[in-house]
């Protein structure tokens, strides 16, 4: 396949996919090391240290653009760079607008790892970052769409691969979101206000909340699954026409989603309802998803037990469909007028994060690496402890989370037999520390797994020669 | 709450949501059917070949699968019969969160209020012996007033202990229930365009030395002459304060703000502003009643 005098329009532009997949491990270790280190704050409050750019407040959003849109949003970038050109059987559409949106990425990465600590923030959750900053994001992903859909217009293949339709609607949907959001009012370099006000803000900013959660976190990753399972498995994709159905069901349905965020609010109930009823139609489509994932595998059940880069991403698509079960169930009135503002949130978010989110991303570069460097794995055995290590992780992260949020939230409306509350703030606090303690030692444990893979990866790369891969013709349909 | 701006938002509201629903049931219509295939040989695939060997196979939507997605659409529909979603229709059973916040509301009141009552009338000096009264207190203490008062009453910078037997507004039984009734505003001016900066260095040290602590005595005699000027109107002229004003007494060594000369002088020259919220509209009568027994019983350990 290497090629040194192969003309450019020859080979796959796969530069731009090791930048990125080199990023995705660095941003990785980052923002969970943030998140290592305030949840730890959460148990030993004495470690902001007094120093403002060190509290809670401000490394919190620190961690979730971290973890979100630099390592997952790096994942995408590579991923979908890369499967497009693979399964197009074409070079991307510009060499010059793909090197725009690394770099370009990665100067709004560091604006975000600067700005946020300082304190300098539109307070939108997961859209914190100023005004410049926004336009910046806007600009990087219309030539992001430039280059993906330029790609898809060059293809070899007259049929579009699944997994391309899920980057596109990934891709399309986060820039609509992204500008909508971010409308603003801006005051001075470093400061704006938001063109919504009251409950229109809320809604807003829940709209464009949920579908990062939908489409940035879920459609972009269910490509990713699209692509790599059926690859490390070597098997086909299992149904076609479940992979159009939830396609479509989870596209259509996600948007509506956003007000579960805002239950028994200023929000009119008719907004709640419609939000909560969409939510729980999302459960199936959701679920075609880990369905074809996972059923991909039938007849090749015997390789989980020999290849830990395929029990990564299945686990992950496992993770996938446990957290799409439960998100719909905390999205019920009655749900969630218990688990509303409580840690069970943020377990939940986190099984999707961690189990679906990075590990589908981390088992994508385990199979990229190899491929981009033209080297085998340094060693199958290091990634076995990369995979139980984290898994063992993630399972103390939630399941603490779980009891910490359950047990908070039933604290909370706990009355006495003269109708005054059992417990108070502090009282509930208090009750959670041991919780937080667990959560911490969980985090602690996904992030050794993801340095073990980090070293593992290095020791693959170290003095190896970039690959330049020719394009195939394609294969001929029967 | 329908706040629609036009009758065409609620009818949209509803068109779109119903097609939508109609739809989903649709698009599973269209696709559901087809064989099994268990095996991946080129014939079961769909034909299309990506990047050497990405196929498909095209297996038929799962029973199981569908029938979990028509009974979420079934309970979507039922769900918006029933409850407010399409639009302006407000649902068969009419309901509002203010609705079950006010039948909540009234359930509990129906519940407890007897309770309550039945000390009301009591004298709170009396009731303050009586286990029963101080135990739902101290609940409702621990509720709402921990935040800002602490766990064991002993107050914060700017939040007054309830323990000490010092008190701002006065400490009788009625002067606490009206503080938690009505609430309190202090409201200690900002001396710093008015005295000049030696100036409060002196009058500080007189402050300083109404408590008996160590002092600089020249700068205090000449502070003396300015706290009658401007302090002693509201602090006495002695300096033991006035409950009536919330003015505190200067000379028991007890600070809400911090006893430092530094805390003094920052206090004196930017005033201060302390905020006690009224609980009579939020807790009730009946419940203030009950939490000043409690706070009256503290000063009496």
């Amino acid at each position: 396949m290497t090629a040194d005098t192969a003309a450019p329009a020859q080979t796959y532009n796969y530069k731009v996919v090791r930048q990125f997949a080199i990023m995705t491990i660095v941003w990785g270790v980052v923002g969970m090391t943030v998140g290592v280190f305030i949840a730890a704050q959460l148990v030993w409050p004495a470690l902001n240290l007094d120093i403002p750019w060190l509290t809670f407040s401000r490394l919190r959003p620190l961690h979730t653009n971290a973890v979100i849109f630099a390592f997952g949003g790096s994942a995408l970038f590579a991923t979908s760079y890369y499967v497009v050109q693979r399964t197009c059987h074409a070079r991307l559409y510009s060499d010059g607008l793909a090197a725009f949106t690394f770099w370009g990425w990665q100067v709004i990465i560091l604006s975000a790892a600067i700005t946020l600590p300082l304190g300098i923030t539109t307070s939108k959750e997961y859209a914190e970052l100023e005004w410049p900053i926004d336009v910046l994001i806007a600009v990087v992903w219309v030539v992001y769409a430039i280059v993906f859909f330029g790609t898809i217009m060059r293809r070899k293949i007259a049929h579009i691969y699944v997994a391309n339709w899920f980057y596109a609607a990934f891709i399309l949907t986060i820039a609509v979101l992204h500008i909508f959001n971010s409308l603003a009012l801006p005051v001075s370099f470093l400061k704006s206000y938001s063109a919504y006000a009251g409950v229109q803000d809320a809604m807003v900013q829940w709209w464009y909340g949920h579908n990062a959660v939908g489409f940035f976190l879920t459609a972009g990753f269910l490509g990713m699954m699209y692509y790599f399972i059926p690859k490390q498995a070597n098997r086909p994709v299992y149904s076609y026409r479940l992979s159009i159905v939830h396609f479509w069901a989870l596209s259509f349905t996600y948007i509506w989603a956003g007000p579960h965020h805002l239950h028994y609010t200023a929000l009119p109930e008719w907004t709640q309802s419609l939000g909560m009823v969409m939510s729980l139609i999302l459960l199936a489509p959701s679920w075609g998803g880990m369905i074809n994932g996972i059923m991909t595998l039938s007849g090749a059940w015997h390789k989980l037990r020999t290849d830990p880069v395929l029990r990564l991403m299945i686990v992950a698509v496992s993770f996938y469909g446990m957290s799409t079960f439960e998100g719909p169930m905390m999205s019920i009135k009655t749900v969630n007028a218990l688990s509303h503002y409580t840690d069970w949130t943020i377990g939940h978010v986190h099984s999707g994060a961690l189990g679906w989110v990075a590990f589908i991303s981390l088992g994508a570069m385990y199979f990229l690496v190899p491929r981009l460097f033209g080297r085998e794995i340094y060693s199958l055995k290091l990634i076995e402890y990369h995979f139980w290590i984290s898994t063992v992780g993630i399972v103390l992260y939630i399941t603490s989370m779980w009891v910490a949020g359950i047990m908070q939230g039933l604290m909370w409306r706990a009355v006495n037999d003269d109708g005054t509350l059992t417990y108070n703030f502090v009282e509930t606090v208090e009750a959670m520390h041991p919780f937080y303690f667990i959560r911490f030692l969980g985090g602690l444990l996904f992030l050794l797994g993801t340095l073990i893979m980090a070293y593992n990866l290095w020791k693959t790369i170290a003095g190896a020669k970039p690959v330049e891969a020719r394009i195939p013709a394609p294969a001929m349909a029967h | 709450m329908f706040d629609f701006t036009s009758s065409f938002w609620g009818i949209f509201i509803l068109v779109t949501t119903v097609l939508s629903i109609v739809a989903m049931f649709v698009l599973v219509g269209i696709f559901k059917g087809g064989k099994k295939v268990t095996s991946d040989r080129d014939e079961d695939t769909t034909g299309h070949i990506w990047d050497e060997d990405l196929k498909e196979l095209n297996n038929p939507l799962p029973g199981w699968w569908l029938n979990l997605f028509y009974i979420t659409l079934v309970f979507g529909v039922i769900y918006l019969i029933l409850y407010p979603g399409l639009g302006s229709f407000k649902g068969v059973k009419k309901w509002t969160q203010v609705n079950q916040y006010e039948d909540e509301v009234k359930a509990a009141s129906e519940k407890y209020d007897p309770l309550y009552e039945q000390f009301v009338n009591q004298d709170i000096a009396a009731l303050a012996d009586n286990p029963e009264a101080v135990k739902i207190g101290q609940r409702l203490y621990s509720a709402y007033c921990t935040t800002c008062h602490g766990s064991d009453a002993g107050g914060a910078r700017g939040f007054p202990n309830l323990r000490d037997d010092d008190w701002l507004w006065g400490g009788d039984p009625n002067a606490i229930k009206t503080t938690i009734m009505n609430g309190r505003q202090g409201a200690m001016p900002a001396w710093k365009e008015m005295i000049e900066d030696e100036e409060i260095d002196q009058v500080t040290e007189y402050v300083i030395s109404l408590g008996g602590r160590a002092h600089d005595s020249a700068m205090a005699q000449k502070g003396k002459n300015i706290f009658s000027q401007y302090c002693a109107v509201c602090h006495g002229v002695e300096g033991k304060g006035t409950p009536m004003m919330g003015a505190p007494n200067l000379t028991d060594d007890i600070w809400l703000y911090g006893g430092s000369k530094a805390s003094i002088v920052e206090t004196i020259n930017g005033g201060r502003s302390g905020r006690m919220p009224p609980h009579k509209e939020f807790l009730g009568e009946a419940r203030v009643h009950l939490l000043a027994t409690y706070i009256y019983s503290l000063s009496k350990d």
